[in-house]
């Protein structure tokens, strides 16, 4: 058999490679430079905590990883390809709305404050995106959504409108959204923020589920004892630079930092 | 002079008032559905990031809330035919003139409940859609605008309801509207009371109707299982209480 002389592209990616590599990362607002450098890899099926103060830039960095926003600079690899933006020429420009869609159904992403589509009942939430986006029938939408409103343990609210669940229902309907759409990596921003005390458990329940199923996370959360118990490495934010990066064990017991003994004395 | 009931019932169960109202009501429908579709595109201009876009939309609003229908109507029936003569044959009729002159006055006022309307969805919602890998267009359909009617649903009412008066105006231009039949009765007959007592009992009874169409279609955008109609499907509640 002869081979067939393949284009050479930069570097060939293997699984062995991060899935989600950030590279250099800066964003700015105005004159406020909220991303100062953020550099990460993320393998498949880790999951990675990232705790910090509120203003720290870790939302930030999720919007970006989205593909929400564009970064000032820096870049974003899925599976060793680079996201949101084309080379034209010498430069890279970023890629026009309708072209970023297409690169955001492969990241899914979970809210703060949920943001469910009020005017869907928790089965058509769930569905909307295999309808719209992915083309797949209705029939076979419903019977997805249908499995993944079971899987977050809802399937008995399935035609319930998004005010008449609770908050931490609300918030599994939205991990069931994201989910549904197959992603590689799912980014959570902190998921249990606007919830009650009471409803915490049941998200979070959900979330170490997903881990254990072996789906990669990124996790920006307060949940100091849900990172040390699900997470395979958390990461410190600070001033849009990450302080330190380490498994739980290493972080919580033997942070290298000063800036992370001192956090971790205000979250103990 | 004492009031004729037997005239007042008599107008009432006359066929050109019949045909009035029709007329008015008729006139108002196409002026809101033309009002609606520019006035969508004059709301889109005035959130849209193009400064050109901003500017035409922001243009049309401006000159069409201080322009008087009235003048708009004459306008359109009296000027434009002897600019262009496409509006001197014969399909150019007052109920043409009448429903394109108060849709395009109309659409100064609909781009405003709309834009307002676009406006007060929050923006979590717009990033949810992008989220889920939807275009544009389809965050727009199938996100947004949904939940904007429902917004939109009660000021377009009163609007309608206004464009139904409203159609009156086009009794300048011979539109054999409602009001306008009622006044050619009473140029012939003169009594004032029984003629307009007619036109009154017309136009509750049209306003009346609007309204239950208008609360049976803002039923329509409750949002809450209870409110449905109960169907064999999946996408029905099993059984529980909302809040069990």
């Amino acid at each position: 058999m002869s081979h067939e002389p393949q284009p050479t592209e930069a570097k060939v990616w293997t699984p062995a490679d991060p899935v989600l590599q950030v590279r250099n990362l800066h964003k700015s607002y105005q004159d406020q430079h909220v991303l100062r450098g953020v550099e990460f890899d993320i393998h498949q099926g880790q999951v990675k905590a990232v705790l910090g103060p509120s203003g720290s830039g870790k939302s930030t960095m999720l919007r970006l990883m989205a593909l929400l926003e564009p970064a000032n600079d820096g870049e974003i690899l899925l599976r060793g390809q680079r996201l949101g933006v084309r080379q034209r020429g010498t430069t890279t420009v970023p890629l026009p709305e309708r072209e970023l869609a297409k690169e955001r159904r492969d990241i899914g992403m979970v809210f703060q404050k949920f943001n469910l589509f009020p005017h869907l009942s928790a089965c058509r939430n769930v569905m909307l995106g295999l309808t719209s986006v992915q083309n797949i029938p209705a029939k076979e939408a419903e019977e997805r959504a249908m499995a993944m409103l079971e899987r977050v343990g809802l399937s008995h609210r399935a035609g319930h409108y998004p005010s008449e669940l609770s908050g931490g229902q609300q918030q599994r309907v939205a991990i069931a959204r994201a989910l549904v759409m197959n992603p590689s990596v799912l980014l959570f921003d902190e998921p249990t923020s606007a919830l009650d005390p009471e409803l915490v458990g049941e998200v979070l329940d959900v979330m170490e589920g997903l881990a254990n199923d072996g789906m990669t996370m990124i996790v920006v959360t307060h949940e100091v004892r849900f990172a040390r118990r699900v997470a395979d490495q958390v990461t410190l934010f600070d001033s849009g630079v990450i302080v330190e990066q380490a498994s739980p064990d290493e972080f919580f017991d033997n942070p290298q930092h000063q800036r992370t003994r001192k956090f971790l004395s205000h979250v103990h | 002079m004492e009031f004729d009931i037997g005239i007042f019932v008599q107008q009432l169960v006359n066929p050109s008032y019949l045909y009035g109202a029709f007329l008015s009501v008729a006139v108002a429908v196409l002026a809101l559905v033309l009002a609606t579709a520019v006035g969508f595109a004059v709301a889109l201009g005035r959130t849209s990031q193009s400064r050109i876009a901003q500017g035409a939309a922001g243009f049309y609003t401006w000159f069409f809330r201080a322009i008087p229908a009235l003048l708009v109507l004459l306008i359109i029936w009296n000027a434009l035919p002897q600019l262009f003569p496409v509006l001197r044959q014969e399909w150019f009729s007052p109920f043409i003139a009448a429903f394109i002159g108060l849709g395009i006055v109309e659409a100064a006022f609909m781009a405003e409940i709309i834009r307002s309307a676009l406006l007060s969805i929050d923006e979590g919602q717009n990033l949810a859609g992008r989220a889920l890998g939807m275009s544009p267009a389809k965050v727009m359909v199938k996100v947004v605008l949904p939940q904007a009617i429902r917004i939109a649903l009660p000021p377009t009412g009163n609007e309608f309801i206004g464009l139904v008066k409203f159609s009156s105006l086009a009794s300048v231009i011979s539109l054999q509207e409602l009001l306008t039949t009622a006044q050619v009765g009473v140029n012939i007959t003169f009594r004032y009371a029984e003629y307009y007592a007619a036109a009154i009992i017309y136009y509750l009874i049209i306003v009346s109707l609007l309204t239950l169409l208008q609360n049976y279609v803002e039923k329509k955008f409750l949002w809450t299982s209870r409110s449905k109609p109960k169907k064999p499907s999946t996408l029905e509640p099993i059984g529980q209480g909302v809040h069990a």
